[in-house]
């Protein structure tokens, strides 16, 4: 069954000199509930914009995206936040976790705008990635692997349906990559979370059934 | 266990994390508030003090001059005397039936500074210096006999200049302590009054009698001047004193007394009503209290701008902590309550800490009124500012955020998530 249907999607960017370029055009594009699918892709070709239409940081051009039912492109900014706060959750190459709070806090942060916070959900998933010994750490306190299992961590906080990670192994060594992937892969699964992940790892993307060339999505 | 935790947990954070200018943007609203509330209770509490506190008289017979200084030199023993008026006045009003009580006060000697007034027995015994409140010694003393050498001391003074009952002190001559004027007679204190919070604790009362014989002192009554001889009684005619302080048996006596004196006679002096002549001082230096209540309103704006300067400038360093918000979830408005909330929760600690400053003003503010008055401010007494004032700060601190807030608002999620090079 079907979680997310991308049909005819077009983005175009204005450049500062004024000429228009389109960096989307996705005929069709699919994942299924608890389906996870990497999408391999050079830098600049667009996976970020996709990824961001997706979870309606960026609104397209023209186009559907269907996410649970409910049409995003028809749907206002705010709705949109809510639809990204109970539906999604978002991993990101550098991590993004906010500096001033701790483990825990980000973590908790991460259902602070959707399911509500549960901490004792919250203390779970950092457990579960290996941190519970960390929980009251601050970011700067982290290794760079550790950084990102918190990043995990809040991104399956509300209990989303789709996660999307845009190069999540970008600024980890081949070691902490490998457990990174493996640790997406695990907690979506042991959640029913869809995982749509964005690479040009090919280590990451040998590690997923479905790997599809973004290009052959986006035909621009 | 689930839980919602509002935004103040973003901005607790928020303002955990800058810290220092947190700090000093709360300290500047802190004066303000501070500044603010002081000025206007101090005034408040001032003017209800020297207008209506606890006199006791509803008037002042003195000499031809200013009413004001009549009763600055009276009631709240301040100001040099304007002169005197002949003893026979005053049995003249002592005796007018329309005069519920008239006491004489003779001045012109201190002891280090503290005034020593020469008065009448029934100052103890039937006045009331707060309505149905009358003088009362501490335990270990009593009033003085009018026909010897001694002395109550009000509290303020007794506590200052150490004395208690047994004392012995010598006056000295002037209101201005100068310790060549040293008189030689010689007093005994007889008597600490309880604490009455109004200028007469830092008198010291001496028969009146006793002021007319300390050496030195000319009388002049009569016209000529006479000086009080030892053994010899002095006669009314030579008597003169400082002052009346009278109380009416109504109101419109006031008028009738008014009109007698002030306009129809040339010889003396009526202050009444006392309150009407002191608020016309405050009238006189209002425009004091608006310089001050001025600077404070200023030293709140500058706060206030303190505020907004310190959060506009820490946006774009925080542009990407509100994407990443936006990126989880977070509405444009909440980014924006949550700026909002941040500038009014720096303006509520300022205004909470802001108390403390007023405390601090108030109690160095009423020690000095104290000193020189012997009235004692109260610090806990209400004032509508103490409500009015920090929700017009905290609304003017949640103003100041609305231009940083309405910046942070306008984050671009996108490009504020990009990784940065």
């Amino acid at each position: 069954m079907s979680l997310l249907t991308v049909t005819n999607l077009e983005k175009t960017y204005v450049s500062p000199e004024g000429s228009q370029s389109r960096i989307i055009n996705v005929p069709h594009f699919e994942i299924d509930a608890g389906a996870q699918i990497a999408l391999r892709g050079s830098s600049g070709t667009g996976k970020t914009t996709f990824l961001n239409l997706i979870a309606g940081i960026l609104q397209a051009d023209r186009g559907s995206i269907s996410l649970a039912g409910e049409e995003i492109t028809a749907l206002s900014e705010s709705e949109r936040d809510r639809l990204r706060a109970h539906y999604i959750g978002y991993i990101f190459q550098t991590f993004n976790l906010l500096a001033g709070y701790t483990a825990l806090e980000n973590v908790m942060l991460g259902m602070m705008f959707g399911t509500g916070i549960d901490t004792d959900f919250a203390q779970h998933l950092l457990e579960r990635v290996g941190l519970g010994d960390r929980m009251q750490y601050r970011p700067s306190q982290l290794s760079v692997g550790q950084q990102q299992r918190v990043a995990v961590a809040r991104a399956i906080a509300n209990r989303p349906r789709l996660v999307l990670a845009d190069e999540p192994t970008g600024n980890l060594d081949y070691h902490h990559a490998n457990e990174a992937v493996t640790l997406i892969r695990e907690i979506c699964y042991e959640n029913n979370a869809a995982v749509l992940i964005v690479s040009h790892d090919p280590e990451v993307l040998g590690r997923f059934k479905e790997a599809k060339d973004f290009t052959q999505v986006n035909r621009v | 266990m689930k839980k919602r935790i509002g935004l103040f947990f973003i901005v607790q954070r928020s303002l955990r994390q800058h810290a220092l200018s947190t700090l000093i943007t709360t300290l500047s609203i802190a004066l303000g508030t501070g500044l603010v509330i002081a000025v206007i209770a101090i005034r408040a509490q001032s003017v209800s003090a020297f207008t209506g506190g606890p006199i006791g008289f509803d008037a002042v017979l003195g000499a031809r001059g200013s009413p004001l200084q009549l009763v600055l030199n009276t009631v709240f023993h301040l100001e040099t005397s304007p002169g005197n008026i002949p003893w026979t006045m005053y049995q003249a009003v002592k005796n007018d039936p329309r005069v519920e009580l008239a006491i004489p006060y003779a001045l012109g000697d201190n002891y280090y500074g503290f005034r020593i007034v020469g008065t009448a027995t029934e100052l103890f015994t039937e006045f009331e210096y707060r309505k149905g409140v009358r003088f009362r010694t501490q335990a270990d003393g009593r009033f003085f006999d009018p026909n010897r050498q001694e002395a109550v001391v009000g509290s303020y003074a007794a506590q200052k200049l150490g004395l208690t009952a047994g004392d012995r002190f010598n006056p000295y001559h002037g209101l201005v302590f100068d310790e060549s004027m040293r008189h030689d007679e010689e007093y005994i204190v007889v008597g600490v009054l309880e604490p009455t919070n109004s200028p007469s604790d830092r008198v010291i009362w001496i028969p009146i009698e006793g002021i007319y014989r300390l050496d030195g002192h000319v009388l002049r009554g009569s016209g000529e001047e006479y000086v009080a001889q030892p053994g010899q009684e002095i006669p009314d005619a030579h008597k003169e004193v400082s002052a009346v302080m009278l109380k009416f048996r109504n109101p419109q006596i006031g008028f009738m007394m008014d009109a007698m004196i002030n306009k129809q006679g040339k010889v003396a002096t009526l202050a009444w009503p006392i309150g009407a002549v002191m608020a016309g001082l405050f009238d006189k230096i209002g425009w004091i209290n608006q310089i001050l209540a001025l600077v404070s309103y200023l030293v709140v704006l500058v706060a206030a701008g303190s505020i907004l300067a310190s959060i506009y400038n820490s946006i774009n360093e925080r542009r990407r902590e509100f994407a990443i918000l936006r990126s989880l979830g977070a509405r444009r408005k909440t980014v924006f309550t949550v700026i909002v909330l941040e500038a009014a929760s720096i303006a509520a600690l300022g205004v909470i800490i802001g108390f403390i400053v007023y405390g601090a003003i108030f109690t160095s503010a009423s020690a000095i009124v104290r000193a020189q008055t012997g009235i004692v401010l109260d610090l806990l007494k209400f004032h509508p500012v103490f409500l009015v004032a920090p929700v017009c700060v905290i609304l003017l601190g949640m103003a100041a955020g609305v231009v940083p807030a309405f910046k942070a608002y306008q984050t671009d999620v996108s490009t504020n998530l990009a990784p940065i090079s």
